[in-house]
């Protein structure tokens, strides 16, 4: 099925279906047989310890990185081995949001905004201008077209990513730690956008998050990693309601868990 | 025990440096594929060649202006009283032309805009941008990598015609004040001997110089990883591998421009 005809899905369609993967980088297996599947509108969250392997697996799932086995489906097309120009045609139809936010450093905030929409086929400026307004006035930053982003606060940087990631408003967005770094209150405002964008284009999202508060207000649904597996797959109840030492220790942030989750 | 050590430390090290030379290979290839795509970020190009040609001027022109000034006075030195002043145009303007002027052009931009192409595509690595740009679907060799090894494609061998005429002037100017060879007698001496292929061929060579210094600074800078000091050692190897492969250039070049162009 291609990109275009799949964008036509149902409510219940598949987005993402992800099949007994496996990654190593040198001895390190960080994913060690990861399986699940995200539906349409989903707010999954992926959890778990600093260097569980969370950050990997979002960029498997925009092909940012190939497996060693294992399959992923991305709208109803196979990731693994598929051709750059067929990936990058895939792409489009995802956001990301980096942890950092990785503007172009040498660009505006305009042209960080404006890039992935002029190389994919919009080339009137003042459309283009009209666009990049909307969008930086949808993550409450009118008028900042022209700064740069070494001169923009961490929540405007992070904002500004978002702006991008939507930008070509895509049906799936990725969010890397999209809260570390920033005050509470600005952690809200990000999280306010994340639900404001899945709830208005029934956008499938995927946040990789440790702040517990940001995973409870953003997410439908929970995935634990650990030692390159999910130990948990489950909604917010389950979640809570889990006996599982590791899960409940690390909700908690109990330093006791530490040893379980080594 | 310590004798396999030595042979798996041998073998990882081998390893690295052939896995160096596949993803050498392998990016001269993607920039050779991006290639009809160029005109997509023709601004980015120019920008690159503003950065390259105008910003690297002041320094090649230091440098060409005191090589040609060097190459005079070493050249009359070793003539003493032997050959005719007349030569001395002659031989400084070959050695600029064919050796010098490349050479040393390449030698100071290698040391400017590798470093340069290095930290910044390095930082961008550390820092998600590439990423950045692959989820947006915008190839990052076409806009990174292509008008980098075009700018520098073009602009080092202006640099060396520029570093050239300037190496000429500043041999000129010595031999005049500080020699006492008139300008007349150094320059019928150029004139006499002058073949367009020397110049040719230095062009060449310099093309081919600035091939070598943008791969080597975008191929260690795409390859960084390991926040600011890998970075720094990504910059440190783009220059040191620019310089030795300059160098070795050089010499092939030579032995192949002697037959074919330098006639």
């Amino acid at each position: 099925m291609s990109a275009s005809q799949s964008a036509s899905s149902g409510p219940d369609t598949t987005v993402v279906e992800v099949r007994d993967l496996h990654k190593r980088f040198g001895g390190n297996h960080v994913l060690d047989g990861v399986s699940f599947a995200l539906c349409e509108g989903e707010r999954a969250v992926v959890l778990g310890r600093s260097g569980s392997g969370k950050s990997v697996l979002l960029r498997h799932l925009v092909g940012l990185v190939q497996p060693d086995s294992g399959s992923i489906s991305l709208f109803g097309q196979e990731l693994v081995g598929l051709s750059r120009a067929a990936l990058y045609q895939l792409r489009l139809q995802v956001g990301v949001l980096f942890q950092g936010a990785a503007l172009l450093d040498s660009m505006t905030v305009y042209e960080n905004v404006t890039l992935g929409l002029r190389t994919h086929g919009i080339h009137s400026e003042a459309d283009l201008r009209r666009r990049a307004a909307a969008k930086l006035a949808e993550v409450g930053l009118p008028g900042i077209e022209d700064s740069m982003p070494a001169s923009l606060s961490g929540g405007m940087r992070k904002r500004v990513g978002l702006a991008r990631a939507v930008a070509m408003d895509p049906r799936m967005v990725l969010y890397d730690e999209p809260t570390t770094g920033l005050d509470p209150v600005m952690s809200d405002v990000i999280n306010n956008l994340i639900l404001q964008y899945a709830r208005r284009t029934r956008m499938t999202s995927v946040v990789v998050t440790h702040d517990m508060t940001s995973a409870f207000k953003v997410g439908t649904r929970f995935l634990m990693l650990h030692k390159g597996r999910i130990i948990f797959d489950g909604d917010v109840g389950a979640l809570r309601g889990c006996t599982d030492p590791r899960i409940a220790g690390f909700i908690a942030g109990d330093a006791g868990a530490l040893d379980l989750l080594r | 025990m310590i004798v396999l050590r030595l042979f798996g430390a041998l073998g990882r090290l081998a390893l690295r440096q052939l896995e160096h030379v596949g993803g050498v290979a392998i990016m001269l290839l993607q920039v050779a594929r991006g290639l009809p795509r160029a005109g997509r970020y023709a601004g980015e190009t120019v920008l690159q060649m503003h950065r390259v040609g105008i910003g690297s001027m002041g320094l090649v022109a230091l440098t060409s202006v005191f090589t040609g000034a060097v190459a005079t006075v070493q050249a009359r030195y070793q003539f003493s009283n032997l050959v005719p002043d007349m030569f001395l145009g002659t031989v400084v303007a070959k050695s600029v032309f064919i050796e010098l002027g490349p050479v040393l052009t390449a030698l100071v931009v290698a040391g400017r805009v590798s470093a340069s192409m290095a930290a910044e595509l390095g930082t961008m690595r550390v820092t998600e941008q590439i990423d950045a740009l692959e989820t947006l679907a915008v190839p990052p060799t076409d806009y990174l990598i292509v008008p980098r090894f075009l700018a520098a494609a073009c602009m080092v061998p202006a640099l060396t015609a520029f570093a050239d005429l300037l190496a000429i002037l500043g041999g000129l100017f010595v031999a005049v004040t500080t020699l006492g060879v008139s300008s007349q007698i150094f320059l019928s001496g150029l004139r006499t001997f002058f073949e367009i292929g020397d110049v040719l061929g230095g062009l060449i060579k310099a093309l081919v110089f600035g091939i070598v210094i943008a791969h080597m600074g975008c191929f260690f800078g795409m390859a960084a990883s390991g926040g600011a000091e890998g970075v720094g050692r990504a910059t440190t190897r783009a220059v040191v591998a620019a310089c030795v492969l300059i160098l070795l250039n050089d010499y092939l070049l030579a032995e192949i421009l002697s037959r074919v162009v330098f006639t």
